[in-house]
C-alpha cells in the first residue's frame, strides 16, 4: 500500500497537515503513550469540525476516550461536548438532535462517539433503536477490538483467538472462540441507514473524506475506525500507525462503505501481505506462535481474511485472475 | 467561585497538564547525511539542490550546486556519479537520476547567462596554481571567492585539462568547457596559457602559496615490444591531434585496436569509430566484469558496434600485424597468466591507452615534497605538500582519479591554502551519520520509475546526451526521498495523538515537550528518517 504523507507531498493535504486545524481534542489527555484511539477521535472530530465550520456537537460514551479526556476539572475538548453513561450515547445524542431540531438549530450536526464495548455490547440496544428511527446523528465506534478502560476485557469487537483478560490463553484454549463475535458495520448495514463506513487510523486521508461525507448527510450514519491500542494489544508504542495499515494490508480490518445497506466501495489494498505480518507484532495473539500450536490456527484468521477481499473486492487484481 | 469538594485545580482545558513528564525517549529532528551526498568526491548537497529543483526554484539550486562545484553543466555530462550508486531510491525502483539533473541545471545557467556575484574583498595575497585542469581551475575558483588574488598556469593553448585533451567532444563540448571556465575568469582569476611551468622552484618565491595540479600526462609504458610501430599511436596524443590539429589524423585506419580497459581506451575507440573506422576492437587483458572503465561507457560503446577482446595482451607490434597472447585469469586470486595460445590481427592504427602517470621531474630540487613508490605526492589532510605552502591535488595525489575528485581536492586545498594565508580557521565540521535505507519508512512513497530520456546512436563529434525538459528536471528530482532531512510532509505533526508537535504557518515544525509523551509514533512514520528517538537524560 502506497500511502503518500498527510502534508502536500504526492497527496492533497489533509485536515490533520493544517497548521490551524481544529484539534478538537487537545494535548494535554491522559490517553497512553501512542494510543490509537486519541489520534482517531482528533483526526474524526477535527474533519467534522472543518467540514462543518465548528457547527458540531459532540456526546461521549464512556470509555477511555471519556476517561483520559475529561479528569476534572481539565477537559481536552475544544468542542461542545457532553457525557452521560456507558451504555447510552445514542439515546443520549438522539435527543440532542430532537432538541436542536425542535429549535430550528439543525444545522449544528450530531455525533455520539464511543469505545467497541460502549458500542458492540452494553449501547447496542440504544444504537439499533437510534438507527431504526433513522434519528440524524454522526455514530463514531472507536474500536480497540476489547474493553481497555476497564483492562482489556473481551467485547464483540475481539478478533478470534485473541488474548484479553477474560479470554487467557492456555493449553486447550487458544484465546478467544472463533465462533463468537459480530460484525457491527454489517449490523448497521442492516438497519438500511444512509451511510456505514469503516475506516483506520493507518489511512487518515480516507478517514477523514469518509468523516467529511458523513457530516452532511442527514439521518443515521455509522462510522467505525480501527484504533490499535499499544497497552492492550502488546506492542510498542511506536508502531501504533504501522499496525493499524497492516491490518488492512491483510484484508483483516476491510475499509469499504455502504449506503442504504448496499455496498458501495471499498478502499483497494494493492499489494495484500500474510495475516501473520500483522498478527507477530502483537503479543495478544503471541500465543499462537508458540511450539505446540497447530498452523491451523493462524489460518482462521488467513481465511476470514481472504473471505474479506473476497466479500469486500479489496483486491480486483486477485479477484481478476 | 468555592471549589467543589476534594478539588484542588481550577476547571480548565488540560493544556496545563504537562504529559510530557512521562517521557522516557525523546524525538528530535536531526540533519543526517544522505548516502548521495557522502559519496559525492565533491562533497555537494545534492539532497539539498534535488529539492530545489522539485520546487522550479532552478536558480536556487545552481547556486547550492555551486558553492561546492563550479562545473555544474561539466559535472552533468562528465562526473562518474558515485551518488547513484549509493542513492537510497536504488533499493526501492531505481536510484534518482541526478547526474541528469545537475547537466540540466547546469545547461539552464548557461542557457540564462547566470553570473557569479562579484568578489568585493581582497586579502592581498598572492597565489599561483599550476594546471589548468579541473582541479586548478576550481581551486582557483574556490580561493578567487575567499578574496585571494589567482594566477593560473597551463602549458596548453586553451584551460580545461584532460576534460579538453581527454574526454572527447561528443561527451562534453567545447562551448560547455569554455563558458563555465569563462565564470571563473570573470572573477579576476587571471590564467595564463602556453606558459608550462618546468620546475615549481621556478615559481614559489614569487607566490604566497601555490597549488599544484598538474595532471598525469606522460603515457604509461607496456611490455608490448614493438619492432615497426609506424601505426602506434598513444591515447593522448589522439586526443590532442584531434583538439589542436585535426587534420592530422584526416587519414587515420580503418582497422583500429585499442590496448587498454579504461575510460581513456573507451573514449579512443569511440574516437577511433567517429574518425572514420570500420572496425574497432579493443585488447583487455582480464574478463569485461573486472574493466575499469565506467559501466555506462563500456555499454555506449558497445552499442555502437565496438568489439571488446578480453584476456587477451599485445605481445609485439610489426609493421600492419599484431601478435596477441592469449591470456588465462584466476578472479580469486586475481592472477593473471599467459595460455601459450598467440593469435595475429592486421590493423591499420592502434591506439594505446593504458594509463598515464606523472612527471615528477616538475618537483626536482625541491626535496621536503614526498612522492610515493608509485609515483603520486603525498599531502595531509589540508592537501598540503610536505613543502609548506606548497598545496596540490587531482591525478597527482594518491586516490581515484576524476574531475570530480580534483574539484573535491581543490576545494579542501582552498580550505587550507586560506588558513595558512591568515584566513579564519574552519571549525572542523562534525559529519552527521548516515541516512541509510532501513532509517526510511518507503510505504509513504509510491514507485516511480526513473526518468530516463533515449540516447539516440549517434556518430559523430556532436553531442549525443540529450537534456532534461524544465518539468522532467522536477519530476525526477520529486522522486528523491530527502534521506535524513525533513521535507515537511507532515507525518509527524498529523499522526502525533498528543498534538506535541507544532508546526507554524511557513511550515516549520518543532516538537512541544510539555507534551510529548516520547510514544515515538512521529519518529516511526517519518518517510525519510529526519526524526530520531534519543534516552532522557535524568
Ligand atoms: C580520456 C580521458 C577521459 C576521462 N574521462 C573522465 C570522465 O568522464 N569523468 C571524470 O570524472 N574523469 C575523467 N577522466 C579523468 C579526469 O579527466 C582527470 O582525473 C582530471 O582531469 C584530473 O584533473 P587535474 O586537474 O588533476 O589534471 P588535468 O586535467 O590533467 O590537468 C592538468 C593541467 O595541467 C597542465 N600542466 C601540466 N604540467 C604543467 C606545467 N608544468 N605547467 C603548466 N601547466 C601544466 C596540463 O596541460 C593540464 O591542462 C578522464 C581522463 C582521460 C584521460
Ligand atoms: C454501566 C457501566 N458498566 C461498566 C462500566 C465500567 N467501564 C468503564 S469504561 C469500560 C470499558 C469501555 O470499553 P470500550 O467501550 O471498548 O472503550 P475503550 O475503553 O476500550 O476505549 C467499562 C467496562 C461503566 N462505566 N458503566
Ligand atoms: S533518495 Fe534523494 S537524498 Fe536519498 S540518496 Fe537518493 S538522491 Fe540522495
Ligand atoms: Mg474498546
Amino acid at each position: 500500500m502506497s500511502n503518500f504523507p498527510l502534508g502536500n507531498i504526492g497527496g492533497t493535504p489533509t485536515v490533520q497537515s493544517d497548521f490551524a486545524r481544529p484539534n478538537s481534542l487537545t494535548g494535554g489527555h491522559r490517553g497512553c503513550q501512542g494510543c490509537g484511539e486519541a489520534l482517531g477521535a482528533r483526526c474524526a472530530i477535527d474533519a467534522a469540525h472543518q467540514t462543518t465550520g465548528g457547527k458540531i456537537l459532540v456526546v461521549n460514551a464512556t470509555g477511555c476516550l471519556e476517561v483520559f479526556s475529561c479528569c476534572f476539572p481539565e477537559n481536552s475538548w475544544s468542542v461542545p461536548w457532553l457525557h452521560s453513561l456507558f451504555g447510552n450515547a445514542p439515546a443520549v445524542a438522539t435527543g440532542v438532535a430532537a432538541a436542536l431540531r425542535s429549535r430550528g438549530q439543525d444545522s449544528i450536526r450530531v455525533i455520539a462517539q464511543g469505545g467497541d464495548g460502549a458500542t458492540y455490547d452494553i449501547g447496542m440496544g440504544c444504537l439499533s433503536g437510534m438507527f431504526d428511527r433513522n434519528d440524524d446523528v454522526l455514530y463514531i465506534c472507536y474500536d480497540n477490538q476489547a474493553y481497555m478502560n476497564t483492562g482489556v476485557q473481551r467485547s464483540g469487537a475481539t478478533p478470534p483467538l485473541a488474548r484479553t483478560a477474560t479470554t487467557l490463553p492456555n493449553k486447550s484454549y487458544l484465546g478467544s472462540d472463533p465462533q463468537t463475535g459480530k460484525n457491527l458495520p454489517e449490523i448497521a448495514m442492516a438497519h438500511g441507514i444512509p451511510y456505514v463506513a469503516t475506516a483506520s487510523i493507518g489511512n487518515i486521508r480516507d478517514l477523514e473524506q469518509k468523516v467529511s461525507r458523513a457530516i452532511n448527510i442527514r439521518g443515521s450514519r455509522y462510522i467505525q475506525i480501527h484504533v490499535p491500542c499499544p497497552l492492550g494489544w502488546g506492542y510498542p508504542t511506536a508502531e501504533t500507525i504501522r499496525i493499524a495499515r497492516l491490518a488492512v494490508q491483510c484484508g483483516l480490518y476491510p475499509l469499504f462503505e455502504g449506503e442504504y445497506g448496499k455496498l458501495v466501495g471499498s478502499t483497494p489494498v494493492e499489494e495484500p501481505i500474510p495475516v501473520e505480518s500483522y498478527l507477530r507484532p502483537q503479543r495478544r495473539f503471541a500465543h499462537l506462535f508458540g511450539k505446540n500450536v497447530s498452523a491451523n490456527a493462524v489460518g482462521v484468521l488467513q481465511n476470514i481474511a481472504n473471505g474479506n477481499m473476497e466479500k469486500y473486492r479489496l483486491n480486483w487484481e486477485i479477484l481478476d485472475a | 467561585m468555592p471549589k467543589p469538594f476534594a478539588t484542588v485545580l481550577e476547571t480548565a482545558t488540560s493544556l496545563g497538564n504537562n504529559t510530557g513528564s512521562w517521557r522516557t525517549m525523546r524525538p528530535e529532528y536531526v540533519n543526517e547525511l544522505p548516502p548521495c551526498n557522502a559519496t559525492c568526491p565533491a562533497g555537494e548537497n545534492v539532497q539539498l539542490w534535488l529539492s530545489l529543483a522539485m520546487a522550479g526554484k532552478f536558480r536556487e539550486a545552481w547556486e547550492i550546486i555551486m558553492r561546492d562545484n563550479p562545473f555544474p553543466a561539466i559535472m552533468g555530462r562528465v562526473c562518474y556519479h558515485s551518488c547513484e550508486k549509493t542513492c537510497n531510491r536504488g533499493l526501492f525502483d531505481g536510484a534518482v537520476n541526478i547526474n541528469m539533473i545537475e547537466k540540466s541545471i547546469g545547461d539552464i545557467a548557461l542557457d540564462s547567462g547566470w553570473i557569479l556575484p562579484r568578489v568585493t574583498s581582497s586579502s592581498g595575497k598572492k597565489v599561483c596554481v599550476v594546471g589548468g585542469g579541473p582541479g586548478g581551475l576550481a581551486a582557483a575558483y574556490f580561493l578567487a571567492k575567499l578574496g585571494h588574488h589567482i594566477t593560473v598556469y597551463e602549458a596548453h593553448a586553451n584551460p580545461g585539462g584532460m576534460m579538453r585533451y581527454g574526454v572527447p567532444r561528443y561527451r562534453l563540448p567545447s562551448k560547455i568547457i569554455d563558458a563555465e571556465v569563462k565564470r571563473i575568469k570573470d572573477l579576476g582569476v587571471k590564467i595564463v596559457c602556453n606558459k608550462k611551468i618546468s620546475h615549481l622552484k621556478d615559481i614559489i618565491n614569487d607566490f604566497d602559496a601555490v597549488y599544484i595540479s598538474i595532471g598525469a600526462q606522460v603515457a604509461s609504458k607496456s611490455d608490448t615490444v614493438i619492432k615497426k610501430g609506424s601505426c602506434v599511436i598513444d591515447a593522448m596524443d589522439l586526443f590532442q591531434k584531434l583538439e589542436d590539429n585535426p587534420a592530422d589524423l584526416a587519414h587515420f585506419g580503418k582497422k583500429v585496436f585499442v590496448y587498454g580497459g579504461g575510460n581513456t581506451a573507451i573514449d579512443a575507440a569511440r574516437t577511433a569509430l567517429r574518425l572514420g573506422a570500420e572496425s574497432v576492437k579493443i585488447i583487455y587483458r582480464r574478463t569485461i566484469n573486472n574493466m575499469p572503465a565506467h559501466e555506462t561507457e563500456i555499454s555506449d560503446a558497445l552499442m555502437e558496434g565496438i568489439e571488446i577482446l578480453c584476456l587477451r595482451t599485445i605481445n609485439t607490434v610489426d609493421g600492419d600485424q599484431i601478435l596477441l597472447d592469449k591470456m588465462n585469469y584466476d578472479e580469486e586470486f586475481g592472477i593473471l597468466s599467459k595460455t601459450g595460445e598467440t593469435e595475429v590481427w592486421q590493423v591499420d592504427n592502434i591506439i594505446f591507452a593504458v594509463g598515464q602517470t606523472l612527471d615528477t621531474t616538475f618537483f626536482d630540487g625541491i626535496s621536503d615534497i614526498l612522492i610515493s613508490e608509485n609515483g603520486a605526492i603525498e599531502v595531509d589532510r589540508n592537501m598540503m605538500t610536505g613543502a609548506t605552502g606548497v598545496f596540490a591535488g587531482g591525478d597527482i595525489v594518491p586516490g581515484k582519479r576524476s574531475v570530480t575528485n580534483a574539484v573535491g581536492h581543490a576545494k579542501k586545498a582552498a580550505k587550507g591554502i586560506d588558513e595558512y594565508l591568515g584566513g579564519a580557521s574552519e571549525v572542523p565540521i562534525v559529519k552527521n551519520a548516515v541516512a541509510h535505507f532501513k532509517k526510511l519508512n518507503t510505504i509513504y512513497f509510491k514507485k516511480d520509475k526513473r526518468t530516463n530520456i533515449l540516447r539516440p546512436l549517434n556518430l559523430s563529434f556532436e553531442e549525443i546526451l540529450p537534456s532534461y525538459t524544465n518539468d522532467e528536471i522536477s519530476r525526477e528530482a520529486s522522486r528523491c526521498f530527502s534521506c535524513g532531512n525533513c521535507f515537511h510532509c507532515d507525518n509527524c505533526y498529523g499522526h502525533c495523538p498528543d498534538n506535541a508537535i507544532r508546526k507554524q504557518q511557513n511550515g516549520s515544525l518543532t516538537v512541544n515537550y510539555d507534551h510529548c509523551k516520547g510514544c515515538g509514533i512521529c519518529a516511526a512514520e517519518c518517510p525519510c528518517g529526519a526524526i530520531r528517538m534519543v534516552s532522557e537524560e535524568k
